[in-house]
């Protein structure tokens, strides 16, 4: 089972209460992996959710790989 | 000298300015951006900015580098605050130099625009009264807005799939 390293920032980390994790999941997508820790963690609601792989902006129907590292984005405030 | 980066202190702005001085430029814009006492009818008392840096870091390099690239300027750069900011701050800062004025203003007001958008860069506000949000984040969630997730993913992962367990 893939184990992908995940990050949470801003209202999701204060959410999650954790600012990362390991965890080895079946999700082949990476909506596949938002979905099931949405239902772990009841994620607050938001539109505009982005999410990056390691490193980079991505689309949700992208595929993980073992060893990616995930970040979900909420919505963006910088100025 | 990397054209976009985070700081966790106040920089000096005379440091900022020497960065994009240079014998071609005729001309220097620049922008700052400063944490004020209110917004949207709340009175804020101070903010905090987080960013997920590596991410951001990159981000922020390639919209200075598409403002090098549009407008023609000669330096561009651009500063963003993290950690703990009061009313008055600086929480951002653009200058960019140029041959001309005109590509210098364009170029500012694009940089400090895309930055706005597209950095992953995160600012929670306290409030007077003693509540806090997280800017675009807790008002979306109040509206109940339906969708979870939206934007540049644009993929057949459906909202619906996201917002299942809600009922």
């Amino acid at each position: 089972m893939p184990q992908i390293h995940i990050e949470y920032f801003a209202i999701l980390r204060e959410h999650v209460g954790k600012n990362a994790e390991e965890l080895n999941t079946d999700a082949t997508t990476a909506g596949a992996l938002f979905d099931e820790l949405d239902g772990r963690y009841n994620f607050p609601r938001m539109a505009g959710m982005k999410v990056a792989i390691n490193a980079e902006f991505s689309d949700w129907d992208a595929a993980l790989a073992d060893g990616d590292s995930v970040v979900f984005i909420p919505p963006v405030a910088g100025g | 000298m990397s054209g976009f980066e985070f700081s966790q202190t106040a920089p000096s702005l005379e440091t900022l300015r020497l960065r994009v001085t240079d014998r071609t430029a005729g001309a220097y814009v620049a922008f700052e951006g400063w944490v004020r006492d209110h917004n949207e009818g709340q009175q804020v008392l101070r903010l905090e900015y987080e960013a997920y840096e590596e991410l951001g870091l990159r981000e922020g390099e390639r919209i200075i580098a598409e403002a090098a690239e549009r407008y023609g300027v000669t330096r561009a750069r651009c500063l963003h605050r993290l950690g703990e900011l009061e009313i008055g701050d600086l929480a951002v800062w653009v200058g960019v130099s140029s041959a001309h004025r005109d590509e210098a203003f364009k170029a500012c007001r694009y940089i400090i625009d895309e930055v706005k958008h597209r950095v992953p860069i995160w600012k929670k506000e306290h409030y007077v009264d003693g509540d806090s949000g997280w800017v675009n984040c807790e008002r979306c969630a109040e509206k109940g807005s339906g969708s979870l997730l939206s934007g540049s993913g644009g993929s057949g992962f459906s909202r619906d799939s996201a917002a299942k367990n809600r009922g």
